[in-house]
């Protein structure tokens, strides 16, 4: 008896069991997708479009949505959960339905002038501590910004140095000097930026200073000269002015240590030049000369005649005659070593 | 703005750290909605823009004069107001004889618009007009789609993408199961789209998980589908991209199995088990002589080979 008992005990738990969780499951044909970290459900069953007619409509969807509803609550309460302040919580995980930024991702800093260049040279940081020994006050201090030591902008007297003009406020001037390292240090700042972007910079040109030395002036006027409409080329010289030198281009070098690969490639090509037999044909140089030799036979066909018109000796004439001939072979020579040695 | 990128110099730390927020993260802010209107509207379409409003509030911006604008011919205006509100989902609201009581829901990428869907309300049921239940301000609602045309279909499956983002609101790391109160039940069926917000309660079922009965809540509208305006793929698949820093980078040697243990590979050199540390003892402590020792003890290893 004891153990039929028992068997209807563990029947009927099993029952109850049962129906204890008909009333939270529901059935479908395909299952649904979830998303527990959007609380996100998706149902891809098409609904019965029968029922959907036969049926009130709202009703329809109510039923639908019940159940969807229960299998999305269903799958949250599977979730590790947590108490928190008498409420419990469910931890959800990381969304997985991708969705797109609302911004593009953040680019890092483009470097500034200064950062690459001590990369280049390998310069690094160094820490400075925060606080210095202020040997008037006899107190450590902050290095830099309010109540630092050595504030040189505390001071209520200044010697005037034996060089300067003794009517000279030394106080403005100070002050002037740090209004136009603040101004010179945001220019920088804007050239940065402008650089990062790729935006083109126009040249710092002639900064303003209070005594212009003689090449600044001389720079100062080729400035001006050039700041024309068609841009000086109809500008009259003085006298004995000289053309202004390594104005524009900068000459540039290449590195001294750098990439080993370019160099050989460079070594090599000139070396394949010296050794090729053929002579290198510049088409336009070799058409050039072919066209003054031809001028140079004309002329000198027709020339002598003429010259002599002129009244000059004849024992002259000769020779006078051979020595071009000679010349500008010579010199084109020149010129296509020039060249060569260019490139 | 941030656009300019930082030329012009914030002068307050306040400023600053708002200019920060605004600016591309690697970790997104949650996205902001700007709720306006069209040049014309009617009293559906306003209700229903207010309606909108009150689910999505603490995340949106409503503009509440007139903005005669169409943004499927000149999206210049919505990216303004986008730039302006740092709002990057919008839903625009208008009506006129072509096209009556319409709705465009869009999101931006990089304040320019990614992709928007133009809906047009069949029918409408406010949130006043159901008055029996409601539900605290900004709850985030439990999301549900049905319909196979939310898979098969392009437009639908965009269309889908939208509606998450926009109503998903934040993103959290727990929630209170108590407070799962809110249902947001879209289904797509007969080429038009249900949407219907549901009070959630839960009853008692006898076991840990509850039962779910459901109440109606406002608002709720039939929409039919009109024009579309999507991303190309190749802006689609930018707009996806995930920043490097944020991915999760594998872990070398360290695996789990089907029960979630962790296993771990090690690799180890070669022991010397000659110059292994036994048991400490007198009779066997190094003497003078050991080197001898040592040599006869590797004779008898050599005759085992042997064998």
């Amino acid at each position: 008896m004891a153990t039929c008992s028992i068997e209807d005990v563990l029947a009927k738990a099993e029952k109850d069991e049962a129906e204890k969780l008909k009333s939270i499951t529901v059935i479908k044909e395909q299952d649904l997708e979830f998303d527990p970290g959007n609380m996100l459900a998706f149902d891809k069953n098409p609904p019965d479009i029968r029922q959907f007619r036969e049926k009130k409509k709202d009703d329809f969807l109510r039923s639908l949505a019940r159940d969807n509803a229960q299998l999305l609550i269903n799958e949250m309460w599977k979730l590790p959960t947590e108490r928190v302040a008498e409420a419990i919580v469910a931890k959800l995980p990381e969304p997985t339905t991708r969705l797109p930024r609302e911004k593009p991702a953040p680019k890092p800093r483009a470097p500034t002038k200064w950062e690459e260049f001590a990369k280049l040279k390998g310069i690094q940081n160094k820490k400075k501590t925060n606080l210095v020994w202020d040997d008037v006050h006899k107190e450590w201090k902050r290095r830099w910004g309010y109540k630092r030591a050595k504030d040189d902008t505390k001071e209520w007297l200044i010697e005037v140095p034996e060089t300067a003009d003794p009517n000279e406020d030394q106080f403005a001037k100070r002050n002037k000097a740090k209004t136009e390292r603040v101004a010179k240090n945001e220019l920088n700042r804007l050239r940065n930026i402008a650089r990062s972007q790729k935006i083109k910079v126009p040249g710092v040109g002639l900064a303003p200073t209070a005594q212009q030395s003689k090449s600044e002036l001389g720079k100062a006027m080729h400035v001006a000269k050039m700041s024309t409409a068609s841009v000086g080329k109809f500008q009259d010289r003085l006298p004995k002015e000289k053309a202004p030198r390594n104005t524009g281009k900068r000459r540039k070098f290449q590195p001294l240590i750098g990439d080993f690969s370019t160099e050989k490639q460079r070594q090599l090509d000139i070396l394949n030049i010296m050794d090729s037999k053929k002579p290198r044909l510049d088409i336009n140089k070799a058409a050039n000369k072919q066209m003054r030799e031809e001028d140079m036979e004309s002329r000198k066909k027709t020339g002598p005649g003429k010259k002599g018109q002129k009244g000059r000796k004849g024992k002259f004439s000769g020779k006078k005659s051979k020595a071009p001939k000679l010349a500008p072979k010579g010199a084109n020579s020149r010129k296509l070593n020039k060249q060569k040695g260019k490139r | 703005m941030p656009q300019r990128d930082g030329v012009v110099k914030p002068k307050t730390k306040r400023s600053k750290r708002f200019l920060q927020n605004r600016g591309s993260k690697l970790k997104e802010n949650i996205k902001n909605a700007m709720i306006m209107k069209g040049g014309n509207t009617s009293e559906t379409v306003t209700q229903a823009l207010k309606d909108i409003y009150a689910l999505k509030k603490p995340n949106a911006v409503m503009y509440k004069k007139k903005n005669i604008t169409r943004p499927f011919e000149d999206q210049t205006s919505l990216e303004f107001f986008s730039k302006k509100s740092d709002c990057s989902l919008f839903l625009f609201g208008s009506h006129n004889k072509k096209r009556p009581n319409n709705l465009i829901f869009g999101r931006m990428f990089d304040f320019h618009v990614l992709d928007m869907i133009e809906l047009g309300i069949e029918k409408f049921a406010s949130l006043k007009e159901i008055k029996k239940s409601t539900c605290p301000e900004g709850t985030k609602p439990l999301l549900v789609f049905a319909g196979e045309a939310f898979d098969t279909d392009n437009e639908h499956k965009r269309l889908r993408s939208i509606l998450t983002d926009f109503f998903r609101g934040p993103i959290v790391p727990s929630v209170r199961l108590a407070g799962l109160e809110h249902l947001l039940h879209f289904t797509a069926l007969e080429g038009k789209i249900y949407m219907r917000s549901y009070k959630v309660l839960l009853k008692k079922s006898g076991c840990r998980t509850p039962r779910i009965e459901l109440e109606e809540m406002g608002p709720s509208f039939d929409f039919t589908l009109r024009r579309t305006h999507l991303a190309s793929d190749d802006l689609y698949k930018t707009a996806h991209r995930q920043p490097k820093a944020l991915k999760i980078k594998k872990k070398k040697n360290v695996s789990h199995d089907a029960f979630g243990t962790k296993l771990g590979r090690l690799h180890m050199q070669k022991q010397n088990l000659a110059k292994l540390q036994t048991r400490k003892m007198k009779g066997l402590r190094k003497r003078k002589g050991a080197t001898v020792e040592a040599v006869e003890e590797t004779s008898p290893k050599i005759t085992k080979t042997d064998e």
